[in-house]
């Protein structure tokens, strides 16, 4: 037998061990947890609307929509995130950095 | 040493097939133990792809022409480093290539996978094994790269236009651009199988998307510089069907990173995206069957090889495959929301996607006609230039307004006031430079001013927006502008770095406008001691010489080039003809300018023994901005794929099971 083909048995070999390592634990691991469907559908909801919120303000601050647009679009949504924004800003205190002001702008229109 | 290459291939091949297997057992029957197992395998077909390639490569540097494919691509006489390059230079090395990075970045999806998205892995591993099976099936048992034979006294050489800088870097980008189109489809499928309704198959397809789009279109352009420098014509894209093969899966992924955005703003779009990943991943397999098969001829391609067949094959399978998948998930795909105005950031992604699509669908059409109608009329019939450069006008041109436009309209709608408002500056700039261009005398090719007028729109859209972002971010408490224009793009790196890739395309096109629609052409034949006159150029053939290079007889014109008197110094633009391959080459001679981008572009199309020289010259203005456009390019797509440490948290508290939510 040639030493190439030996080298290909042990390459051969090598596979299978690395291929059978996860049957050589003792007992099967916990799978993956997957949060149901609409608990997810919500958290992509909420994620979602936060970042519409965010564009909306910074699309008003880069003068990009009016005043008046601003408000027209800025309370629906608001209404929609009510019961989802306060947790996740609590998560991440950064991702207060440009959501709606507490108060309607009163930024003029130039 | 074959025997280790086959042996590796074969335990590739079983690799792939018991992933294929153990993978859809273990995802059907939640089997983890199983599923990890499969996992591995992925993992270790990479590295007997990898002992496989690097036994052809020893093979190549010890020129062991007992290897069939060393000896047909090689030669004694050939420089080390197309010696490496002949690697890809040939029909089997460049399929081990794909297999190679197929592998390669199957291990880095699968074990990134594990801690980003473990529930949808199990899925999407049967997927990716099922393509590296395939691959690895064409390499055992049709088209290997270790047949042997009695080894002949020298190589044949390798074909000369392949032997070129630009060949070490141009066709492994381009595979690494086609191979990555895989894990998009492959986890995108995972998704539809496990009936997924959530969106982490777009997290993960989008992020490895991005990093293909990168490769293919560095690589393309990388191709296009090679065309320019090496084929000896002075153009850099022939609308060749190879080179449209790699244009067709960027253009559908250009499509998709626009169109998923929409689909994680507003959660529509869904079925249009999972064509299009599957659409780029059908249209790179179409590209490297088209390059393969042998059925078009093209100075990219591979000569006739019975490869031809199994990829269409492939390809079907995975089309009908695709299609019956996407059809039977289509309620979990339908969208909630609707467009809620033809004017609104979101509408103009749509147009954009429409014409991306149109243009991508249009450039398919122009490369299967001929091929149609050779097959059902058996007459050869040809889809030229003025056909794509049509369709590049009709498509383009809307595209770069659009591109101006997007950034300009907010999201989901706009009114007038706020159009009026946003658009005045750069539609100012606009109209300015095209009144600028008609007094400078650009209005000798209308196409060429408008698309610097809308090439100077969408520039001053980019510069506001950054402008516009950076004050917002200042106002907002940075306590610098540096440091506000660096927070800007630190927090949005995709859509800023998005914005570095626009303005690369408007670099592209100030480039491919100014050297396509304004360039200038001669052909003169010249004795010794006569001059020309190009533009503002003057040349005078001095004489021609003859010199031995390292695999090749180089014979040279001598050039002296001067512009108003000043003399810049000598082109030499001539032939080489190579010892090995037996074959004469076009070497073009390239003098660029540094200050306005222009090239002077010579070629010697023929140099009589009498010493008579019939040259073409090309003056290329602003030719050197494409090449400047790559680097933009490549810096934007880097902005953008930069890891987002928010990002990640976020999607991690979102996928992460129920006590990651819990505590969000």
């Amino acid at each position: 037998m040639s030493p190439e083909l030996v080298l290909g048995a042990v390459l051969a070999a090598a596979a299978v061990v690395f291929v059978a390592v996860p049957f050589l634990r003792a007992s099967e691991p916990p799978e993956p947890e997957t949060p149901p469907d609409a608990t997810l559908a919500a958290a992509e909801e909420r994620d979602r609307l936060l970042a519409e919120l965010k564009e909306l303000e910074f699309d008003h601050r880069t003068g990009k929509i009016t005043d008046e647009d601003y408000r027209s679009q800025v309370y629906p949504l608001r209404r929609r995130a009510a019961d989802l924004l306060p947790r996740e800003a609590a998560e991440d205190p950064s991702e207060q950095q440009f959501s709606p002001p507490t108060v309607p702008s009163s930024r003029p229109d130039r | 040493m074959p025997e280790l290459g086959r042996a590796a291939l074969i335990v590739c091949l079983g690799l792939a097939v018991y992933a294929v297997v153990a993978g859809a057992i273990a995802a059907r029957e939640r089997r983890q133990r199983l599923a990890e197992s499969a996992q591995n395998a992925v993992v270790a077909s990479f590295a007997t792809a990898l002992v496989a390639s690097l036994v052809l490569l020893v093979g190549l540097v010890q020129n062991d022409f007992g290897l069939v494919y060393v000896a047909d691509h090689t030669s004694r006489e050939l420089p080390l480093g197309y010696t490496i390059s002949a690697f890809w230079g040939g029909q089997e090395g460049s399929l081990l290539l794909w297999l190679l990075i197929l592998t390669g970045f199957s291990a880095v999806a699968v074990l990134l996978a594990r801690r980003s998205a473990p529930t949808l892995l199990p899925w999407s591993v049967p997927i990716l094994a099922g393509v590296i099976t395939f691959f690895s099936f064409m390499l055992v048992a049709v088209s290997s790269p270790f047949g042997t034979q009695a080894a002949p006294p020298d190589g044949a050489g390798l074909n000369p236009s392949l032997q070129n800088p630009y060949m070490l870097a141009h066709p492994p980008m381009l595979y690494l651009g086609f191979v990555g189109l895989t894990i998009p489809f492959a986890f995108a499928m995972g998704a539809l199988i496990a009936r997924r309704s959530d969106e982490l198959w777009i997290v993960v397809t989008r992020r490895w998307t991005l990093i293909a789009w990168t490769f293919l279109g560095f690589g393309q352009l990388l191709g296009a510089h090679w065309a320019y420098v090496e084929v000896g014509w002075g153009g850099y894209f022939a609308w060749d069907p190879v080179e449209n093969a790699a244009l067709m899966p960027w253009l559908a992924a250009t499509a998709f990173l626009h169109s998923v955005m929409i689909q994680e703003k507003r959660g529509m779009l869904k079925i249009w995206n999972v064509v299009l990943v599957i659409g780029a991943f059908a249209l790179a397999l179409f590209g490297t069957f088209l390059t393969r098969s042998g059925i078009i001829s093209s100075i990219h391609s591979f000569t006739e090889s019975s490869i031809g067949p199994w990829f269409l094959g492939f390809i079907g399978i995975v089309l009908a495959f695709s299609i019956a998948l996407v059809v039977s998930r289509l309620p979990l795909l339908r969208s909630k929301t609707r467009l809620e105005s033809p004017i609104s950031r979101e509408a103009t992604f749509l147009y954009n996607n429409l014409l991306l699509v149109a243009f991508c669908l249009t450039i398919l059409w122009g490369v299967l006609y001929p091929i149609l109608t050779e097959a059902l009329r058996g007459e050869p019939v040809t889809v030229g230039p003025p056909y794509y450069n049509f369709f590049l006008k009709a498509f383009g041109l809307p595209l770069l307004l659009l591109m101006g436009i997007g950034p300009l309209i907010a999201w989901r709608r706009a009114s007038l006031r706020g159009l009026g408002r946003t658009f005045v500056w750069p539609a100012a700039v606009a109209l300015a430079t095209g009144a600028i261009l008609l007094a400078l005398g650009a209005g000798s090719s209308i196409p060429g001013l408008v698309g610097y007028t809308f090439c100077a729109f969408v520039m001053a859209s980019i510069v506001l927006e950054f402008a516009r972002g950076t004050r917002a971010r200042h106002a907002l408490g940075s306590s610098s502008w540096a440091g506000a224009f660096s927070s800007l793009i630190g927090r949005n790196r995709r859509r800023y770095g998005g914005y570095i890739v626009h303005a690369s395309i408007v670099l592209l096109a100030i480039g491919v406008v100014g050297s396509s629609a304004y360039d200038t052409v001669a052909e003169r034949e010249l004795r010794p001691g006569q001059t020309m006159s190009v533009r503002n150029y003057d040349l005078r053939y001095v004489d021609n010489v003859t010199r031995r290079g390292a695999n090749a007889q180089e014979l040279r014109a001598i050039v002296e080039v001067s512009r108003g008197g000043e003399r810049l110094g000598t082109l030499e633009p001539g032939k080489n003809r190579y010892f090995a391959e037996q074959q004469v080459s076009n070497e073009a001679a390239i003098r660029s300018d540094r200050l306005n981008g222009e090239d002077l572009f010579l070629v010697a199309d023929q140099i009589d023994p009498d010493g008579t020289l019939f040259l073409k010259v090309l003056v290329k203005p602003l030719v050197n901005v494409i090449w400047i456009a790559g680097f933009v390019f490549l810096g934007g797509a880097l902005i953008a794929l930069w890891p987002d440490a928010r990002e990640q948290r976020r999607l991690a508290v979102r996928y992460g099971g129920r006590e990651a939510l819990a505590r969000a």
